[in-house]
């Protein structure tokens, strides 16, 4: 680059700087750059995000044939169905159930594999992680194959503890507890992960003091690491929240809603109606009603990761 | 009170100590012992993956213990690695998911450092909008997308519906606002003398970004790359909904639509099939765990 501009000489240069500065100001200045960089990502969110994300609204207040506006209609032809308030009420189930126990259990891993010398730590961390890793598509189907109720691998299992076998996805109760076993399942390690980066970042001379204080286990975890790690404990619960509120995949693959849509939730509902009973606007009104629980967890988020950013 | 603390102080101190160190014993062999059970309950779906993958078909119904192989075969992976279809939907993953890092990687990192550096009208505004689109999930806009392409095929003539390239335009909606978010906290994080002192040697904003940042943020660059591909790698509902013909599914929908026939439930071919579709993540995540995992904990913490 610099080379060329000395083999062109000084008038000529002077002659081109003088010909193009008024463009090249305007291109070299950081906002024009700034412009450029971001356009793409700019484009990105507003065409395949915030449209979608609009029309969706629009849909909604479209009849069947996606002809007539019929307002609020689909709403209420909603409110009136029995199985809409079955999704609502196994939704809310099933989201906080299943992030619950992710977050006690990703705890209580997180614990235990802070406390074993450091050595080989990386290697359980390592095994621990393999559930967040496989895609969740192919990690269900090999759920699904270990309930089958015929040659059912746990089935199998139990038939030596005396426990009849357990129609695992065909019965109401079994099949809501599946669905949430196999996202905790899912879902687990990444609360590990997360809450390990934050115990390692409590300072080893809080435990001491609360030690010389008198405090037991029990103490130091209630007054020492909850409060160290009351953001992130906080971020990644209501993270998982919308993830697993929005959750598509285990349901859709383990059960597809059924027996009698007993396990559906919302997404999987709104793809039942939406493309499967090419409903679109009744499926675009199902997913709407996401819309709150996710606003409500997204403004948590948002507040602490700002939090967060000031202290720093 | 005195004479508690004579009591502290004379020979028990020793036993104290000594009780201590026990009690650290015990502890670290509950760990040990929590952890293998919460090990065995995190393994068990891939080993089971893995054991039903080397059976046949007859030893699957024969019904005898799940939990062994006593005839090992390997005639379930030369079925699907010879079959043109599954090689189609590897195929057409593989593309996707690379040009899909691609994409992401050409919007996310120019954005990033624009929105890190370069402080312009809206730039906080416009961080913080990313962070909230990242929030939104796919189950609330399959729909009004499903419609948007089927609109778009109508009015141009250009058939997006039913074509894998259609991923190509929806997946980065998915990785580039996490991408993006990440890189920031990446940039942010170089020291400001650097690009100062760049630009005083006369470099543009775009040699700033390729001759210092990138390099400088290659660690944070390569967790997010990572992330890109295996949420690429790994998504499901929307080629679902986009794609139906068996030659344009990309591998999750493809096992779980061809493979499962009906009520016939070939079980060795399905978990082989899941095993290999679940394979390229695992490998990547075997050889750059450090990377995977700072990009996991990058979201929240590197805010």
């Amino acid at each position: 680059m610099a080379d060329a501009v000395v083999e062109q000489g000084p008038t000529v240069r002077a002659a081109r700087a003088r010909k193009s500065t008024s463009l090249r100001n305007a291109l070299g200045r950081k906002s024009t750059v700034a412009f450029f960089l971001t356009l793409p990502l700019i484009l990105l969110i507003a065409l395949l995000v915030l449209y979608p994300a609009v029309y969706s609204v629009h849909l909604a207040t479209l009849n069947k044939s996606m002809q007539k506006f019929v307002g609020f209609g689909n709403f209420l032809f909603l409110f009136k169905r029995d199985t809409f308030w079955m999704v609502v009420k196994q939704s809310c189930i099933f989201a906080v159930t299943a992030v619950f126990f992710k977050a006690l259990i990703g705890f209580i891993v997180a614990h235990f594999v802070h406390n074993i010398p450091a050595k080989g730590q990386r290697k359980w961390r390592g095994m621990l992680l393999v559930p967040w890793v496989i895609p969740p598509a192919m990690s269900t189907l090999a759920w699904l194959w270990l309930f089958d109720p015929s040659y059912s691998a746990f089935n199998y299992t139990l038939s030596f503890f005396g426990i009849g076998p357990i129609n695992w996805l065909g019965d109401n109760l079994w099949a809501r507890f599946s669905v949430i076993l196999v996202n905790i399942w899912y879902g687990a390690p990444f609360f590990m992960i997360m809450y390990l980066a934050a115990l390692k970042s409590v300072p080893d001379q809080l435990y001491e003091a609360a030690a010389i204080d008198g405090a037991n286990w029990w103490q130091k975890i209630w007054y020492v690491t909850l409060p160290m790690m009351r953001n992130i404990i906080a971020i990644t619960a209501l993270f998982s929240l919308i993830v697993t509120f929005a959750n598509f995949d285990i349901v859709r693959i383990l059960t597809s809603g059924g027996p009698l849509d007993q396990t559906h939730i919302f997404a999987t509902w709104a793809f039942k109606v939406g493309i499967e009973g090419s409903d679109i606007p009744l499926g675009a009104s199902v997913s709407l009603f996401m819309v709150p629980i996710l606003a409500i967890a997204a403004i948590f988020i948002l507040r602490d990761v700002s939090k967060r950013g000031n202290e720093a | 009170m005195s004479t508690l603390a004579i009591d502290k102080a004379g020979p028990s101190r020793k036993v104290k100590y000594g009780s201590m160190s026990r009690d650290r014993a015990w502890a670290l062999r509950w760990s040990y012992f929590f952890l293998v059970l919460f090990a065995i309950f995190f393994l068990t779906p891939p080993v089971y993956m893995l054991i039903t993958s080397l059976k046949s078909s007859a030893e699957i119904s024969a019904a005898t213990n799940p939990w062994w192989v006593f005839h090992p075969t390997l005639s379930n992976y030369v079925e699907l690695l010879t079959s043109n279809q599954f090689l189609r939907f590897f195929w057409n993953s593989s593309i996707v998911s690379l040009a899909v890092v691609l994409v992401t990687m050409l919007i996310s990192v120019p954005a990033a450092f624009a929105l890190a550096r370069m402080k312009f009208w809206g730039s906080t505004t416009l961080a913080t909008g990313v962070f909230l689109t990242y929030l939104i999930p796919d189950s609330l806009l399959f729909i009004p997308l499903f419609k948007m392409l089927a609109l778009v095929q109508d009015y141009t003539g250009i058939t997006l519906l039913n074509r894998w390239y259609v991923l190509l335009f929806i997946y980065p909606t998915l990785t580039v606002p996490f991408c993006t978010w990440i890189m920031i906290g990446y940039f942010a994080s170089i020291p400001k003398e650097l690009d100062e002192a760049a630009l005083i040697d006369g470099a543009s904003w775009l040699q700033t970004l390729t001759r210092i940042f990138i390099p400088v943020a290659l660690p944070g660059l390569i967790a997010a790359t990572i992330f890109a591909f295996t949420v690429s790698w790994a998504q499901f509902l929307y080629p679902l909904v986009f794609t139906t013909s068996v030659d344009q599914l990309v591998l999750p929908v493809g096992i779980t639509t061809t493979l499962i026939k009906g009520d016939v439930f070939n079980w060795g071919q399905i978990m082989t099939g899941a095993l290999l579709g679940a394979a390229p993540p695992l490998i990547i995540y075997a050889f750059l765990m450090d990377y995977y995992i700072a990009g996991l904990t990058a979201g929240a913490t590197k805010g």
